[in-house]
């Protein structure tokens, strides 16, 4: 068995699958988890860009909360989140995060409502102290329910729809952002319209022990193949979606991180949520430092923690960086001083201790895809 | 000609006083989808060790060390197009670069085939 000093890695209830499918597997998140099958990252990005991939995220944290009598458990949540919550119409899904009081970040997650519930997924590294940071803040407004063992699945690509669609009708027609409770082979799941590669696709909650079933019933399929965590990162990277502990961390605040978008008009205006004088004071003056897309020239790849400099001064660090396989090129993002992060200035990048000209540039790098009707 | 092998999974194929460097099937497999490989300049000298190439797989980046001590004479530039030939063709058409061994003793210091087919099985 593979152990870490944290003990033993944990199993998500795809582990046997992974291995009949001859994935290479590595410690991830506390869990033993597929990074790539034997046909390789750039294959499996490919084959999610052009038709459909599942993937295993049965290690992320999924999270039920039920208002108790008389509560709200939207206007419980959002005094930790800036999104808007309240708002949500049964089947809305939104995309928020957990903020401090510095307006830093501890998590972003995906909420749903069901109607009569929130359905949440936080990310694998932070869903315990996330646990415990709503059992504090809102154990009196809601029941707040744990469900770390069921399965989750991520089915991704322009394919994605036609694949499920064949074993749950329903979800042809489901729009973006959007989540409901579909029956997949006899077994209730939670089907949200939603993922992190930029493209069409679906997240499926499933019971823990019918997750291996429903898989194996969507690798049936003829337009899906099984994706690792490799090809995860680099559809998420083109499509300029951040990654929790590297994009955003508890010193990014949504306004640098560029995630204004998920903030409604009413919070902006009301706040009411961890560090909102400080992000309430970014959105009127600005931050001082923005998340920005860079282009390298040439195939260099610049890394994560790559210097950004401009005439030999360093303006930023790069948070996330590689080689973007639907473009053939290398592509990074990475924080810069607000002054400097106009598209078009001109960089350096700073690769294995030489510059790299590179150009502040647009994200996302590759078009998003999302199914909105 | 002899091929003789390095413990970082480097292989210098020797022929007269030239040496051929590229890495094994091992690493290759090892690293996944190699996208960008960097060569070093015609001319330069190198020791023994040192680090004369990087080899970019999606995940990561990797130094090639030099097997030996030597001159580059030579240097792969068609994997600045193909890359992938490291993935296909580890030790054909995927070499990095070529050196004009300074010193061919340094040779006994590495592995042979056999040793080197010994020490990947003991990696597990």
């Amino acid at each position: 068995m593979t152990e870490t000093a944290a003990g033993p890695l944990k199993r998500t209830p795809l582990h046997a699958l992974h291995r009949e499918l001859g994935a290479r597997l590595v410690p991830f998140a506390g869990y033993e988890m597929p990074v790539q099958y034997p046909t390789g990252i750039l294959a499996e990005h490919a084959q999610t860009r052009a038709a459909a991939g599942l993937f295993d995220v049965s290690h992320m944290g999924q999270v039920r909360l039920t208002a108790r009598p008389g509560r709200s458990a939207a206007k419980a949540l959002e005094a930790l989140v800036p999104g808007d919550i309240a708002g949500l119409q049964p089947g809305q899904q939104r995309y928020t995060q957990f903020t401090n009081e510095t307006g830093g970040i501890l998590d972003d997650l995906m909420v749903t409502s069901t109607g009569d519930h929130l359905l949440l997924v936080l990310n694998a590294a932070c869903k315990d102290a996330d646990l415990a940071h709503l059992q504090k803040h809102l154990s009196s407004a809601c029941e707040v329910e744990p469900m770390f063992s069921r399965g989750l699945l991520a089915l991704q690509g322009p394919q994605a729809a036609q694949a499920l669609a064949r074993l749950a009708p329903p979800v042809a027609t489901m729009k973006f952002m959007t989540g409901a409770y579909v029956v997949i082979d006899g077994i209730e799941c939670y089907v949200t319209r939603s993922g992190y590669t930029g493209g069409d696709g679906f997240e499926i909650s499933t019971p823990a022990d019918a997750a291996d079933t429903i898989a194996r019933k969507l690798l049936a399929q003829p337009e899906v193949k099984p994706i690792g965590l490799g090809a995860r990162d680099s559809l998420r990277l083109e499509a300029g979606l951040c990654l929790y502990g590297h994009d955003i961390d508890t010193t990014t605040t949504p306004i640098e991180a560029g995630l204004l978008w998920s903030i409604g008009k009413e919070r902006r205006a009301q706040g009411g949520f961890p560090g909102a004088t400080v992000i309430q004071k970014q959105i009127a003056e600005g931050a001082p430092r923005r998340r920005v897309g860079l282009l390298p020239d040439g195939k260099a790849i610049a890394r994560e923690g790559a210097e950004i400099a401009i005439a030999g001064k360093v303006v930023g660090k790069v948070t996330s960086g590689g080689f973007a396989p639907t473009l053939g090129r290398a592509v990074a993002m990475g924080y810069v001083e607000r002054a400097r992060s106009a598209n078009g200035t001109k960089v350096e990048l700073v690769v294995r201790g030489k510059p790299v000209p590179a150009e502040i540039a647009a994200m996302p790098f590759v078009k998003h895809a999302y199914y909105r009707g | 000609m002899s091929v003789k092998y390095t413990n970082e999974h480097e292989w210098v194929r020797v022929e007269g006083d030239v040496g051929t460097i590229g890495i094994t099937n091992y690493a290759q497999e090892q690293l996944g989808d190699v996208v960008f490989v960097e060569v070093p300049a015609v001319g330069r000298k190198v020791a023994k060790g040192e680090s004369v190439a990087v080899v970019e797989s999606v995940k990561a980046a990797s130094d090639i060390y030099a097997p030996v001590s030597g001159e580059v004479v030579e240097a792969n530039a068609a994997l600045a197009d193909s890359p992938g030939d490291v993935n296909a063709e580890p030790t054909g058409k995927g070499w990095f670069f070529k050196l004009r061994l300074s010193d061919k003793t340094e040779l006994d210091g590495l592995m042979d085939e056999a040793a080197y087919d010994a020490f990947v099985k003991s990696l597990g």
